[in-house]
């Protein structure tokens, strides 16, 4: 174990969360290594995005040891956690309707090298090329979510926290995104993924948790095998 | 032998037991006003009892219905007006005088209170601040109300046409008939059905909408009921100090009711008459000092909204409910299962 | 309207826009007060009632620096706003963030008590009665138009006025630092999830603010008298002028506060003792019609 501890990038133990007086994460335990995809499984309620906001430091309060890197950011603020190299894709998209497609994507900083430049970007996403001086929010749902995927490519970041990048989407959309994941793993970036649809995730997945009330329920470490994801799917469609 | 009266059950007891504490705090109450004009000034006393109207009717608004009235000086100001003019220059008696004065508070009420609930939060406050000041100009610039000198020697006159009010003791017990009145009424309001869906409203406006409550109206009722009230107070405060004067449809009038409200406590039931007495009398006492009054109000100010929000009733409340709490708290502790099986005797 | 005939029938065309020259100039403190109201409501969801005090405390820094330390016009247009800038800063910093999570109405509240403790002490030490202020020796004296008589000073005043808030506008609107802005004025957390310190932002924000009503009021001190009172007065006006514009708009407030101040000056000629009351009759009519503000974009 504590082999697998040091060399993971995300390393969360018996991590606790509140919303206000709200006690949503329970005792949470996972670990993330470099270049892995691993998935956050569960219903709507489950706690899959309240982990992600705790990872962030987007949440009220937390307890419970969070290691990015083998440094402890249970306690940091989330600007902190950010320029360690940590990125953040939230459940809705997040794009500022004052603001136009360039300026969305050039928002967040660069924090250190090794991130995108504009014209990689465009290449991995050339609709947002079009798109470019149009208001953020006049985009399509797809769209949307490129450009929220897009945008904290520059930063230099290579963690990546994606909050249910497919939901609300038609299945074309979805397969492009699989696509640009798969091509994001490629490239060497560690991600974090949450999503309710398990076909998607069981793509692209090496490890998959599944969350109920808070609490990690199932840890599936080789996420290739057939049955134990129709396990999942029957469990969470239950 | 069986006995033949019946067996009073605990709801019912503790209602009762309730009513009694309600009647022994209206009596105590009473009784306090009763011989308030004995320990301070008839006059200081009187004052105190005005502004408390005015505050309560503040209150009602702000620790009530959520909505802070900023503007609220326009009411008891155009009452104070009104009763004057009428008292003065119509020969109207103290009663028909006050109701004029309170009449056109709750028009006028009506009317700003439709306009500024046409935005929500911050706009409203802003609104109404706004429409006070014009009726701040309008009282600066219109005739009868005699511009900066204001309308003075107002006639006290005689009550119903024949109790005189000259001496300051009858005024008194005037006024308080008059304060016990606006009281009560603010009393009733907020402890009825409307009380509760006020309450609704001030806590999540939404959610009353969605259970089918028609939020504006509601706040439209609260709000003129509570320029009614400030007007009541205004148009007594005429008559006690024979004058009507600016300082009364000013900002810092407006200010003072909040001032009042927010260190007595917004949103308990007496907190605004005792802060009405604090500041009223923290106000007598520092007159003398000039502007140092405006300095400690706004130190005030900043003290309750940083870390005195629930104001001294407020706090007295909670005080007062702290060892239920911690009964509360041991029994929750006390009847927490323990991981033990069952069966182990 | 037989007033309004007579008042038409004496009018000369100097009299008239000289009226609406005081109206516009009176516009454009409106402007850059409601201007700096907006850039501190947006950011921090703070309806800033010692705006009016700040802009008192530039003036009379001004008025103080001149009559203690000789100090002149100019220096002070850059002083005054910096020192009390930071004033600002600081307030910000230790007092007004403890509020943030409250009702926007306790906002309101502290900074009504802040102001209420600014003028009480300046009252205290000056009296209420205002102080005169001398135009500077360079913007003394005026041209003849022709169809007016044009004060220097009133035209320095409406030039810095509206290049300060064209300045300001164009910055938050166009500039790479205005889309953080404005950014965070939208989704402040996932604006830090990016890396940014977002309470420095705001920090700095209420300090621009601030200075914004320093500067104003430094324009100010040798049209209108500098009295501690000052603020007060017009801050309730400037209130009115967020009302009808809308606080969610940059523009929105610069162009309210100069259409305030326009109609001001037209009431002055044609019904003077309305002049007054006039913001808020227009106040009462824009809720009326179109209850979001002329330009108001958050209901």
């Amino acid at each position: 174990m504590t082999n697998e501890a040091t060399s993971a990038v995300l390393c969360v133990r018996d991590l606790h969360g509140w919303y206000g007086d709200s006690h949503v994460l329970h005792a949470v335990s996972f670990d993330v290594r470099p270049g892995q995809l691993v998935t956050l499984l569960g219903r709507n309620g489950a706690g899959k995005s309240t982990t992600l906001k705790a990872m962030m430091g987007l949440l009220d309060k937390r307890r419970g040891s969070i290691l990015f890197r083998g440094k402890e950011t249970i306690a940091a603020q989330a600007n902190q956690i950010a320029r360690q190299g940590l990125a953040y894709c939230p459940e809705d998209r997040g794009i500022f309707a004052t603001l136009s497609v360039e300026e969305n994507l050039r928002l967040p900083p660069k924090i250190r090298d090794g991130g995108m430049g504009i014209e990689a970007i465009y290449r991995l996403f050339p609709n947002l090329k079009d798109r470019a001086k149009s208001v953020g929010t006049k985009l399509s749902g797809g769209e949307q979510q490129m450009l929220a995927i897009a945008r904290i490519l520059r930063t230099g970041a290579d963690t990546l926290l994606l909050d249910e990048p497919t939901e609300g989407l038609a299945p074309v959309i979805v397969k492009q995104i699989g696509a640009v994941i798969r091509e994001l793993k490629g490239l060497g970036y560690t991600i974090l993924l949450v999503e309710q649809n398990i076909k998607f995730a069981a793509k692209v997945a090496d490890q998959h948790y599944v969350l109920e009330n808070g609490r990690v329920v199932e840890h599936i470490p080789h996420a290739a095998h057939a049955d134990e994801v129709r396990g999942i799917a029957n469990y969470l469609h239950a | 032998m069986l006995m033949a009266s019946p067996v009073k059950t605990p709801v019912a007891a503790k209602a009762a037991d309730a009513r009694r504490r309600q009647i022994l705090a209206w009596g105590l109450g009473i009784a306090v006003l009763a011989v308030f004009p004995f320990m301070v000034y008839p006059l200081f006393a009187m004052k105190v009892l005005c502004f408390a109207l005015f505050a309560c009717s503040f209150n009602l608004l702000f620790g009530f219905a959520g909505l802070l009235s900023f503007g609220h000086a326009a009411y008891f100001g155009i009452a104070s007006y009104v009763t004057a003019e009428s008292a003065k220059y119509w020969g109207l008696t103290p009663e028909l005088s006050i109701l004029a004065g309170t009449a056109v508070a709750i028009v006028l009420g009506a009317a700003f209170g439709w306009l500024a609930i046409r935005r929500q939060g911050i706009y409203f406050s802003m609104i109404t601040l706004a429409l006070a000041q014009m009726v701040f100009f309008f009282c600066l610039q219109a005739e009868f109300t005699g511009g900066e000198d204001g309308i003075q020697s107002v006639p006290r006159g005689d009550l119903f046409g024949v109790i005189p009010l000259g001496s300051h003791m009858a005024m008194y017990y005037f006024v308080m008939v008059v304060f016990l009145i606006g009281f009560l009424i603010i009393y009733r309001t907020i402890n009825s059905p409307f009380g509760q869906v006020l309450r609704a409203v001030r806590d999540n406006d939404i959610k009353a909408t969605s259970l089918g409550i028609k939020t504006r109206h509601v706040k439209l009722a609260a709000f003129v009921i509570s320029a009614g009230v400030a007007g009541l107070g205004g148009a007594t405060k005429a008559l006690v100090f024979q004058l009507a004067s600016l300082t009364d449809v000013s900002w810092q009038a407006s200010g003072e009711a909040v001032l009042m409200t927010v260190l007595g406590g917004a949103g308990t039931l007496t907190g605004p008459v005792v802060g009405a007495l604090i500041v009223t009398g923290m106000q007598q006492y520092l007159a003398q000092f000039g502007s140092w009054v405006t300095i400690i109000q706004g130190a005030i100010f900043v003290v309750c909204v940083l870390a005195f929000r629930r104001g001294i009733v407020g706090e007295l409340d909670r005080i007062a409910h702290l060892p239920t709490v911690w009964r509360r708290r041991r029994a929750e502790r006390r009847f927490t299962p323990a991981p033990r099986p069952t069966t182990d005797f | 309207m037989h007033n309004l005939m007579d008042t038409l029938s004496n009018l000369s065309i100097d009299a008239f826009m000289g009226q609406l020259m005081l109206g516009l100039i009176n516009g454009a403190f409106y402007a850059m007060l409601s201007l700096g109201l907006a850039l501190i409501f947006g950011m921090l969801n703070i309806v800033n009632f010692v705006h009016g005090a700040q802009y008192m405390l530039g003036a009379m820094l001004a008025w103080i620096l001149l009559q203690t330390l000789g100090i002149n016009y100019w220096v002070s247009l850059l002083l005054a706003p910096f020192i009390v800038g930071a004033f600002g800063l600081l307030l910000e910093r230790f007092v007004l963030r403890r509020v943030y999570a409250l009702d926007p109405a306790y906002g309101l509240l502290l900074t009504f008590g802040i102001a209420l403790l600014l003028e009480g002490s300046f009252r205290q030490k000056l009296g209420s009665s205002g102080q005169p202020y001398a135009i500077p020796a360079e913007l003394r004296g005026g041209w003849d138009l022709g169809f007016m008589y044009m004060p220097t000073y009133r035209a320095w005043v409406l030039i810095a006025s509206i290049t300060i808030c064209f300045a300001v506008w164009y910055v938050f609107e166009r500039t790479r630092l205005g889309s953080y802005l404005r950014a965070a004025t939208e989704k402040p957390q996932l604006v830090r999830a990016f890396g940014i310190d977002v309470s420095k932002m705001i920090n700095l924000t209420y300090g621009l603010g601030v200075a914004l009503a320093a500067v104003a009021g430094v324009l100010a001190a040798p049209i209108y008298q500098v009295s501690p009172l000052m603020g007060s007065n017009i801050i309730i006006v400037v209130f009115a002028v967020v009302v009808i514009g809308g606080l969610g708009s940059m523009s929105g407030a610069i162009v309210s506060g100069f259409l305030v101040g326009f109609v001001e000056g037209l009431t002055k000629v044609f019904y003077p003792a309305a002049s007054s009351t006039v913001v808020f009759v227009l106040m009462a009519c824009v809720l009326l019609v179109k209850p979001a503000g002329l330009f108001g974009r958050r209901a």
